[in-house]
């Protein structure tokens, strides 16, 4: 059974929420209608947004880490916020796991919004209807689309590649392969809500450099006695020169 | 959790009916089977009618908090998972059985169907059996419907299900003790004797959910929140800064004095002073149980106001500071 899912590096993510306002502008342009905006140009904009990059800081000055940690919905293997929708209109589609609204179909109670611990659902408060990540299922079967960009929106716009997409039932995915390679974790596991997402955690990155690497042993100049220029002032052509 | 106050009132308004039709059913029953001896005769028909438009009160309520009304026949479909959609089926049926029954004494077209030994069935007396299954059913929905939410730890516990039931009955109880006194008919004794049972018993019961709740710890802490094992994570940014659903919806505003005073005030207005006002009340004594009856509703409503305070949501570590 196909479970799609992203895999968010938090290792790599740098915070620039160009997945945040690529998510807005093609979820915003979609058939479901623009997701609500108020006081976009104010003072205190708010609006409905399905994916939003958070930010914490770890640790205590001066040894601090900042992580920005993007938060959609996790399209859980057993969503809490499904069974409780008294009109079928949240659903979780078996052929690929990606939990859904119909907007159709919605009432508007906020019942599984108060039944999803993530805090994944927003209410649209023009709509009127619940809406969260779709992981954009409109572009994923899209024939249309070249076939590399039938992908979520926010994985193509992500500058530093932080956001993986694919099967995490499949061990061969890209996104099973991270998660395995790197300990990719869920969030909040004690509520055993199993999310399909997964993170990445920071890592402590240390590069060993040699000595080797940097001078050669087996440098043929340092036989003949010549590796050890002279520093001269003259320009060479490796000073004058952008390789 | 924000209080809703519309929730706030169907809950309120649908218990003291459920408890209303319950007092008054089960007192005809009572005097078929020769324990009570003052039957509360055609009144049974004015309770009825009380107590299905107190339902009608609720749902009209709920309705302002569905963002799509014109949409709510839909809520039927998922009963097999959605205890919220089991209330949507059980309160119409409550409503419609009670209704039934009140027009059926009231335009006198009732007929017996069967005997149980030598108390006589009439189909009125049926039908208003079906009518205490659902309202028996309305009250398990209702309350489920916040118990079921794992997450939400101060609500999911059986206290949640015992509480409204009890509180239901309780207001539904004084309130026939109202309609007793001011008939001048029906048994006030055993009206009276239970309210203030059972009262007594949704206080004990709310007590005890009260110093459960103030002993929860929730398992989610930002460290399992993002997944990060320091003991030190400051949030620097939620990612909005005009706030969002999720700051509006699951975060109240009111400050601790408030919550204190609110808690104080259910305690006296919806448990303690109705109980020493029936005490002291008799069958003559309209104002008592007049006050008793509107103390009572304006601390259970208050009492509900506190359910969605007490309330904390898991999601609310990903919201501590805007920015």
């Amino acid at each position: 059974m196909t479970q799609l899912a992203l895999v968010i590096d938090l290792n790599t993510c740098v915070g620039c929420h160009a997945c945040v306002t690529s998510c807005k502008e093609w979820n915003t342009s979609g058939e479901a209608g623009p997701m609500v905006d108020r006081n976009p140009y104010g003072a205190d904009p708010t609006g409905t947004f399905f994916n939003r990059v958070q930010t914490f800081e770890v640790g205590e000055y001066p040894s601090t880490q900042t992580i920005h940690f993007p938060k959609s919905c996790l399209h859980c293997e057993d969503p809490p916020c499904v069974p409780v929708c008294p009109t079928g209109a949240s659903y979780k589609r078996p052929e690929d796991g990606i939990v859904l609204v119909d907007y159709d179909k919605c009432i508007g109670c906020e019942y599984c919004s108060w039944a999803c611990p993530y805090g994944a659902r927003e209410i649209d408060e023009q709509q009127k209807v619940m809406k969260k990540c779709t992981l954009c299922v409109d572009r994923l079967y899209d024939e249309s689309l070249p076939e590399a960009e039938r992908k979520p929106v926010c994985v193509l716009s992500c500058p530093t590649s932080a956001r993986i997409y694919g099967d995490i039932h499949d061990p061969e995915s890209e996104a099973s392969r991270a998660i395995n390679a790197a300990s990719g974790y869920q969030l909040m596991p004690e509520w055993g809500t199993q999310p399909a997402n997964h993170y990445l955690p920071r890592r402590k990155v240390n590069i060993a450099v040699h000595e080797e690497d940097l001078q050669r042993v087996d440098n043929p100049l340092r036989k003949e006695d010549r590796g050890q220029r002279a520093p001269t002032t003259r320009t060479t052509l490796d000073d004058s020169t952008s390789w | 959790m924000k209080p809703a106050f519309s929730v706030i009132f169907l809950t309120t308004l649908i218990g003291a009916g459920q408890g209303l039709f319950l007092a008054y059913y089960s007192a005809e029953w009572l005097v078929m089977l020769n324990i009570l001896q003052i039957s509360a005769g055609g009144y049974i028909v004015h309770a009825a009618g009380i107590s299905f438009l107190l339902m009608v009160g609720g749902l009209v309520a709920s309705f302002f908090h569905l963002g799509h009304p014109e949409r709510a026949w839909r809520a039927a479909a998922m009963w097999r998972t959605s205890w919220l959609s089991r209330e949507v089926i059980a309160l119409p049926l409550a409503m419609g059985t009670v209704l039934v029954f009140a027009l059926i004494r009231y335009f006198e077209i009732d007929f017996q169907v069967l005997a149980l030994g030598r108390v006589p069935l009439s189909l009125s007396t049926l039908i208003g059996f079906v009518a205490v299954l659902a309202i028996v059913a309305l009250f398990a929905c209702t309350a489920m419907i916040y118990a079921s939410l794992k997450f939400l730890r101060q609500w999911h516990s059986p206290l949640t299900v015992l509480n409204f039931f009890l509180m239901g009955t309780a207001s539904g109880f004084t309130l026939a003790t109202l309609l007793a006194v001011a008939t001048g008919a029906g048994p006030f004794g055993y009206f009276c004797g239970m309210a203030i049972f059972l009262t007594l018993a949704a206080l004990l019961s709310r007590l005890f959910s009260l110093s459960r709740n103030r002993r929860l710890r929730s398992p989610s802490t930002l460290q399992s929140a993002i997944g990060v094992h320091h003991p030190t994570i400051r949030q620097i940014a939620q990612g909005a800064m005009g706030g969002s659903f999720n700051t509006r919806a699951f975060m109240h505003t009111y400050g601790a004095g408030v919550v204190r005073l609110a808690r104080r005030f259910f305690l006296l207005a919806g448990f303690v002073l109705p109980l020493l006002l029936l005490v002291i009340s008799d069958a003559d004594t309209l104002v008592l149980c007049s006050i008793a009856l509107l103390l009572q509703v304006l601390g259970l409503l208050t009492e509900r106001w506190y359910f969605f305070i007490e309330a904390e949501h898991p999601q609310n570590v990903y919201y501590q500071m805007i920015s």
